[in-house]
């Protein structure tokens, strides 16, 4: 997505700061997903294939209502449908639409060697820059939500834009556009969190005493967000993950191994320059050469005669 | 009898390394040369530019472990080759002790060496356990054909560990290319395959000795 025209406040293997001047005066978007109006009609799905022009390959019905049942290159949101059984006994039919989290940290961002291949926009938007990705996978790695996937016909990374380009110019997602029971919304995350409290109220008022937001601080929060309601376990929904944040793992490949290695391979280097000028060379001298001679001839004697 | 090597003017000389075992060693050095570089360029953004000396980004990261499998396999073949050379003895633990008559250039003060020093069996050793988990976790995040096959928990911890062993062993060729630079006549053991006297004597004792009472029995 090249074309872009937001503000960047983040890039991949980038160590300096990009321009930063401009913010957004409303604060980040965010796209807020209510699980409890979500009637798993898949519109969005479509929306989404239509307003990015991703056609994924036909599928077959794996006997649940998931299809595609997992995202890919092409699929960059899918309905997650699980039955529940709740304490009373009934049924509960938990929809959960997956797709990029937006996290305010980005674990794929942080992992990412290829400098320009992820950003983060000043709004909060997450953004994979195709052209300048090197298909090396390091973003699944970091993604605590497993979402980035490697397209095999061009070994590019792909997942939700959040249509960063419709909301370039002050469009909503194709999700939200088209979602028929508004069980997505957009705007300033400030609005959104506003919103949700409402929601929560009125569905713990209906029963649900858990209801609450899903945005979790381990990763900063995120620029989607859940309204469920069984925030209490968000597991329950396919799978969510209930306190994701980057892998202790990543934080230390991608924080401070790099510039403790970088420091100790300049400084074995630098050893051996400063060992080198101070010590000098270890040289054999004309005199241990005609040693080494004598002794070599001492020494086969010695052989003869034994 | 073998044609006695000798230089230009003169002087004999000792073979240590032949030409297969000459090869075999530069192939791995080159091979180290280019997964290093290439690796290097993924693992931290101020190296990003050696991405172009590979043709790109893309490049890079197809070439990178192909790099390291043609290093593998070629430092194996070293491996076998000097396995028995490489076996610790006796005085190794007190020369590594003396490690400071050794940077010094004190030899005379340390036990006689044979055909290794402990240093250099050291990084033998060394260079056997990073090739090998660089191998394991290399596999592990070679995202276009085997990552698929492991759980995300394996693959963080892959990486990390790639990037450890890679910096141990980085570090590890430093000492061993400045080893080079600084005793003088090294560079001939691995480029034209011979040493002098005088070198074998100050540097290895003990398979000077060896060498020469063999010589008189022949």
């Amino acid at each position: 997505m090249a074309l872009q025209s937001l503000d960047i406040k983040r890039v991949s293997a980038t160590t300096v700061t990009p321009p930063t001047a401009r913010s957004p005066v409303g604060g980040s978007v965010a796209k807020l997903i209510d699980a409890s109006k979500c009637i798993g009609c898949k519109a969005c799905q479509t929306a989404c294939m239509e307003w990015n022009d991703i056609r994924d390959e036909v599928g077959v019905n794996s006997g649940i209502y998931d299809n595609p049942t997992d995202l890919t290159p092409k699929s960059w949101t899918v309905m997650r449908f699980a039955e529940h059984e709740n304490e009373d006994g009934n049924l509960e039919w938990l929809i959960r639409k997956d797709g990029c989290m937006h996290c305010e940290d980005p674990g794929c961002l942080k992992a990412c060697p290829a400098p320009g291949a992820i950003v983060q926009y000043a709004n909060g938007i997450v953004d994979f820059q195709q052209e300048n990705c090197i298909g090396c996978g390091y973003c699944v790695t970091g993604c605590p939500f497993d979402v980035p996937r490697i397209s095999k016909q061009d070994n590019r990374a792909y997942k939700c834009t959040l249509c960063s380009d419709r909301v370039a110019v002050g469009q909503e997602p194709a999700c939200v556009k088209t979602c028929p029971t508004g069980a997505i919304m957009f705007g300033t995350k400030e609005d959104m969190k506003t919103h949700a409290a409402e929601r929560i109220e009125d569905l713990k008022e209906r029963g649900y005493q858990n209801a609450g937001l899903y945005d979790p601080a381990g990763v900063g929060g995120t620029h989607v967000m859940y309204v469920l309601h069984h925030a209490n376990k968000p597991s329950l929904y396919s799978g969510l993950r209930d306190n994701p944040a980057i892998s202790p793992a990543v934080a230390i490949w991608k924080g401070l191994a790099k510039p403790l290695a970088m420091a100790g391979m300049a400084a074995a280097a630098l050893a051996g320059l400063f060992h080198y000028t101070r010590v000098g060379p270890n040289e054999v001298s004309r005199e241990e050469e005609a040693e080494a001679l004598a002794e070599a001839k001492r020494l086969q004697e010695d052989k003869h005669e034994a | 009898m073998k044609h006695e090597l000798r230089d230009k003017d003169g002087n004999p000389l000792i073979e240590r390394y032949n030409a297969n075992e000459r090869s075999n060693h530069w192939i791995t050095a080159i091979c180290f040369v280019l997964a290093g570089l290439s690796g290097l360029a993924m693992f931290h953004p101020v190296m990003a530019w050696l991405a172009l000396l590979f043709g790109g980004g893309q490049w890079t990261r197809i070439l990178h472990p192909f790099f390291g499998l043609v290093m593998f396999v070629a430092f194996a073949v070293l491996v076998v080759r000097f396995w028995h050379h490489n076996q610790f003895e006796p005085g190794d633990k007190q020369w590594l002790k003396q490690i400071p008559d050794v940077l010094n250039g004190n030899e005379h003060a340390l036990p006689k060496v044979g055909r290794y020093n402990a240093g250099q069996k050291m990084l033998f050793f060394t260079l056997i356990a990073c090739m090998v988990f660089l191998l394991l976790t290399g596999i592990v995040i070679w995202r276009a054909w085997f990552s698929h096959l492991f759980p995300i928990g394996v693959i963080r911890l892959s990486a990390v560990l790639h990037a450890f062993f890679a910096f141990v062993i980085i570090v590890s060729i430093i000492v061993h290319v400045y080893a080079g630079i600084w005793i003088k006549g090294t560079m001939g053991a691995m480029v034209r395959g011979t040493v002098t006297y005088g070198w074998v004597r100050k540097h290895h004792p003990r398979w000077f000795e060896q060498l020469m009472r063999d010589k008189g029995g022949r």
